[in-house]
């Protein structure tokens, strides 16, 4: 099997065993398992985790400022920089925070994507030229995805909170906003499992993109995959006693568990594969979210030319000093008349 | 040395699609014309570097010292401990591939290995191996790969295949810098002894004598004098530099390229001419006669040893406040690391303009005053007496270098100085998704600007020359300005290569041709013995040829 | 020159990195936000005992019915999971497409598993013995969050009568 086979498959058989491990321990009397038990083990873990791994960062110093500056820095008073310049090019800390708030909340860096591609040009002497356009797919895939995925999530509050909060409710009005289907279709749902379809088939599909792909980055979005799948399935087709899956939600929230009899194995794969999720988090590529807040090429102000950056481990280096240069080249020196320290 | 081959033959065999085989079992393929060749053993004891050898590439002896695997991943993990970037951009790369396309060498050789993101994995997967305890279980399809002498030889092919651009960094949505791996991923080669004999020449040479070139003081002093005295023979102005003069109000540091090789040379004379006609009080010095530092591009810490110097020399020298050249990785330096490695610069003062009193607030601290902020702040106060059609003769556009546009933000203020030197219509921008913040690399930056990699240099340098192409065949541009040395160095070799029409400048230098001078002879001709268009007898003559 | 150590091989004197966390308070900050916020609903359900809700069967209709007779058209557990698309199939036939569907409902007539007919209405048959849409509906509704549209239609039994008299 070749490499990207070999990593594809792998992941997805992860996730289908997964799937089965959830059904077999639904149908063989282990609710309090995956009920219960699995879904603490999975909320520790990943708190617990991603503190560790943000800690683990943390205790690496940032030696240097190293910002990529991506507009025009501050300079001489009359040249003017517009709001967009600023914020690609911060030079204090409200403008970082543009420059953070718009990475985070809005992908900036993503949005600027290209697209690269070499064309046949039979009026080049060479006979070919570069062409680079626009390319916002990628950028739209992924905020399509996260921003779906935030909602989803948001959602669930209402299992997990008595009473429910208002901007959830609000949330689930809006979401369910185009009322097709019973229950009334979410649109973050369909979004969810339609970006996260484009996110794999784009890794897929795009050879230069699936021959550095690797069974961690198919996982992810398999297992994502799943979770909507599930969810999906739940939801319209075979349903769920919904109080049921609250009360086992609520139970866990307020620290007193309680195992409805009344819930389908459907349910169990679902929030397997969310435990899992979770639990995996802290140890993949997944911690780029948290990550990003900690990048040196984003999160530092561009002003290394009027506030100095200390590194915590800067230690002396020996360099050849002018004594030394002027004792090797005092006599040339002089006899070329360049001032010297010591005439001799 | 490999003949290289055309463009004509590079370009139909240049594809983007990746092989059948799996990154981690194709080998690098080492083949003349690629790679750079390795230091010689004498440079690497001149600085006191690790494992000096004679070393040869294609050969399977690459002479690694015995427990080379210890000292590499040491290495490794000494350095995750002391950046944090590394540790980040290891861990957080999701392989989105947004990085790929950005990238020169990829763009120019189709090798999927020089896509940001599979040359940071191949770093990545050893750290995977040894660092991390899902790598060291599962091994490949984690993506983790065992540290071999194979390992080794790629990183030293492909991390000599990135130019520290930073391009990629700007399209990565976590903002992962390939150029702050590559950086140490070179200092881990040259911890087992290996480092590529330009870069390493340069830097024991910048380390003993003051530059780059190797050329001790006395040399240095003959270069400067003969542009001094070229720049009589042209304009009939003196331009008389001092050397090493204490109580000069101001350091003036250039890259050496300015003043050892065409077509730096006349930026170098622009340089002085612009001086000159201020009455600026400034002084050279041979001791930190090289503001590029070829140290950065093998190590952190050979780095600060070259970068040192100014500032020792500034103290020494007892002046106000330092002003620097054009030159990209000099100033990414400068911003970057400057005063981080030195500390607290209170021997100097806060910049302020002799000339115009204006107050440097942007180097308050650094001390240090980009030459391009400095003119065109001269030609805002209106200081600069100049005449545009001197450069009638140049058509041009901007090549914003890599490391001003991405690790300083430089970009407005050559552009202000060229619509201010140029007559109006002579200056046209490349396609926008080519220059400013996105600009291409000149592909021979970061110490690969050798000889014997000369069609690996024109294979990544192609994005740029290719939009270079574009503007030349739309608007008839033969000149390609730019504020760096290195540009100066290699884009005349690209540029003669992809689209031999079109020649380079630095922008001081067109500062230097359109400098009007009240006591200066009548100039027929630019800083080049060029004949400028509608001067003189020759006036309509060479108007008509430069149509 | 010789006895100048640099960060290399061997002789090196490799440059000592303090054990600690820098940038302590940005980080800490960013992780007790983090923790708080992915925390709410404990803070929010902290001390509670959420218990179940029980909808309430306590009607006059019910009351009155028959032991054997106290079952719904459909079976219990069927119906806490499927009852709202039963309700939407009931309205679809009736209202809109008025053709006989295979599944659960002929026109306005539903036949139970048991053989037993009934009118497909909500407020006729099932409003009939749930006439507490407060203490039946709404309990489960409000608890799981749920809006069903029914109401946007159909009036409350209990007004309906208070209405009518």
């Amino acid at each position: 099997m070749d490499f990207f086979k070999r990593h594809f498959f792998v992941a997805l058989s992860a996730v289908l065993g997964l799937i089965i491990i959830a059904y077999v321990g639904a149908r063989g009397n282990l609710q309090l398992v995956f009920g219960v038990v699995v879904p603490y083990m999975a909320a520790l873990i990943f708190v617990e985790g991603l503190v560790y791994r943000v800690i683990q960062w943390a205790r690496s110093p940032v030696p240097f400022r190293i910002p990529t500056t991506a507009a025009q820095g501050r300079s001489l008073p009359w040249i003017k920089r517009d709001l967009g310049e600023k914020l690609d090019n911060p030079a204090d800390t409200p403008h970082l925070i543009g420059r953070m708030a718009l990475e985070v909340f809005a992908f900036r860096s993503l949005f600027r994507n290209l697209r690269t591609e070499l064309v046949k040009d039979p009026d080049n002497p060479e006979g070919a030229r570069l062409i680079h356009w626009s390319y916002k797919w990628l950028w739209l895939g992924a905020i399509a995805f996260h921003y779906a995925f935030l909602v989803v999530i948001l959602r669930h509050l209402r299992f997990f909170t008595e009473p429910t909060m208002g901007f959830v409710l609000m949330l689930d009005k809006v979401d369910g906003f185009f009322q097709f289907f019973t229950p009334a279709v979410y649109l973050s749902g369909v979004v969810l499992v339609a970006a996260v379809g484009y996110l794999l088939f784009r890794r897929i599909t795009n050879p230069t993109v699936r021959y550095i792909s690797l069974a961690a980055d198919y996982f992810p979005l398999l297992l994502i995959l799943g979770i909507g799948i599930t969810g999906i399935l739940m939801r319209y087709f075979f349903k769920t006693d919904i109080v049921a899956v609250k009360e086992l939600a609520i139970g866990l929230a307020t620290l007193h568990p309680k195992l409805p009899a009344n819930l389908s194995s459907l349910f169990y794969i679902h929030l397997f594969l969310v435990c899992v999720l979770f639990a995996y988090f802290p140890f993949s590529k997944l911690m780029h979210a948290p990550g990003v807040f900690m990048s040196p090429t984003r999160n530092m102000v561009c002003n290394n030319r009027w506030v100095m950056h200390v590194n915590p481990w800067n230690y002396p280096v020996k360099f050849h000093s002018y004594a030394e240069y002027e004792d090797k080249f005092r006599e040339p020196m002089i006899e070329a008349g360049i001032p010297v320290e010591k005439e001799q | 040395m490999a003949k290289t081959p055309t463009p004509a033959e590079l370009l139909p065999g240049l594809s983007y699609k990746p092989p059948e085989k799996g990154w981690m079992d194709v080998k690098p393929d080492f083949r003349p014309g690629t790679y750079c060749n390795p230091a010689s053993p004498k440079w690497m004891e001149w600085i006191n570097y690790p494992y000096p050898a004679a070393r040869s590439i294609p050969e399977d002896e690459w002479a690694l010292p015995q427990d080379w695997k210890e000292i590499v991943l040491q290495g490794m993990e000494d350095r995750l401990n002391r950046f944090r970037s590394l540790k980040l951009f290891f861990d957080i790369c999701v392989r989105c591939g947004a990085c790929a396309d950005k990238c020169h060498f990829f763009l120019g050789t189709g090798d999927p290995k020089n896509m940001p993101v599979l040359r940071a994995e191949l770093l990545r997967s050893v750290y995977r191996r040894y660092f991390k305890t899902i790598g060291r279980a599962l091994g490949e399809i984690a993506g983790a790969r065992n540290l071999t002498e194979d390992v080794i030889k790629e990183w030293f092919f492909y991390l000599y295949q990135c130019t520290i651009c930073r391009r990629c960094s700007l399209f990565c949505p976590y903002g992962i810098d390939m150029a702050e791996m590559t950086l140490l991923g070179r200092e881990l080669l040259a911890s087992v002894g290996l480092n590529i004999d330009w870069a390493m020449a340069s830097v024991a040479q910048c380390y003993d004598k003051g530059s780059h070139i190797g050329a001790p003081p006395q040399a240095f002093k003959d270069m400067i004098d003969f542009l001094a005295e070229e720049n009589e023979r042209v304009t009939g102005i003196t331009t008389t530099p001092s050397y090493n003069r204490k109580g000069a109000e101001v350091l003036f540091v250039m890259p050496s390229g300015d003043y050892f090789a065409d077509p730096g040379t006349f930026t170098m004379m622009g340089y002085m001419l612009l001086f000159e006609h201020i009455g600026l009080d400034y002084t050279l010095s041979t001791y930190a006669a090289e503001g590029g530092n070829f140290g950065w591009f093998i190590s952190h810490e050979m780095g600060k040893r070259l970068n040192a110097k100014i500032y020792a020399e500034a103290k020494r020298l007892g002046v106000k406040w330092i002003l620097g050249g054009e030159c990209g990785h000099m100033w990414r330096v400068c911003n970057q690391y400057m005063s981080t490695w030195w500390g607290p610069v209170d021997f100097l003062e806060k910049p302020v303009s002799p000339i115009t009193g204006t107050r440097f607030e942007n180097a308050a601290v650094h001390k240090m005053v980009h030459i391009s902020e400095f003119t065109a702040d001269l030609i805002h106060h209106g200081k600069l007496n100049l005449d545009p059609q001197r450069n009638a003769h140049i058509k041009l556009t901007f090549h914003d270098s890599c490391n001003t546009a991405r690790g300083m933000g430089i970009l407005e203020e050559p552009r202000y100085i060229i619509n201010n030197v140029l007559p109006e219509g002579n200056f046209v921008e490349m396609p926008p998704n080519t220059i400013r913040e996105k600009a291409f690399c000149c592909g021979s930056s970061s110490g690969i600007n050798a000889n014997e990699n000369m069609e690996l240099r024109m294979q990544g340098g192609f994005p740029r020359a290719n939009a270079v192409r574009f503007v030349h065949d739309k608007y008839g541009v033969n000149h390609l300005g730019c504020i760096c040395a290195l540009d100066r160095a290699t884009l005349p070799t690209l540029l003669e290569y992809w689209v031999p029409e079109v020649g380079v400048t630095g922008i001081s230098e067109l500062v230097g041709n359109a400098l009007i001078f009240p006591d200066e002879m009548e100039r027929t001709t630019d800083l080049r013995d060029r004949d400028l268009v509608g001067f003189g007898e020759l006036a309509e003559e060479a108007g008509e040829e430069e149509e | 020159m010789a006895d100048y150590k640099n960060e290399f091989g061997l002789f090196a004197e490799r440059p000592k990195v303090e054990k600690k966390l820098f940038d302590r308070n940005k980080v800490i900050a960013g992780l007790v936000i983090f923790i708080v916020m992915i925390t709410i609903p404990l803070w929010q359900n902290l001390g509670k005992i959420v218990a179940a809700p029980v909808p309430s069967l306590d009607t006059p209709v019910i009351k009155k019915l028959a032991e054997k007779d106290k079952k719904c058209v459909m079976p219990k557990e069927w119906m806490r999971a499927n009852h709202m698309q039963m309700l939407v199939d009931w309205r679809d036939n009736v209202v809109r497409t008025k053709e006989p569907n295979v599944t659960i409902s002929r026109g306005r007539e539903f036949v139970a598993p048991d053989g037993k007919q009934y009118l497909a209405s909500l407020t006729n048959t099932c409003m009939e013995c749930h006439s507490n849409k407060v203490e039946f509906c709404d309990k489960c509704h409000n608890y799981a969050a749920i809006a069903p549209n029914c109401w946007g239609c159909h009036l409350e039994t209990g007004k309906k009568m208070a209405e009518a008299k």
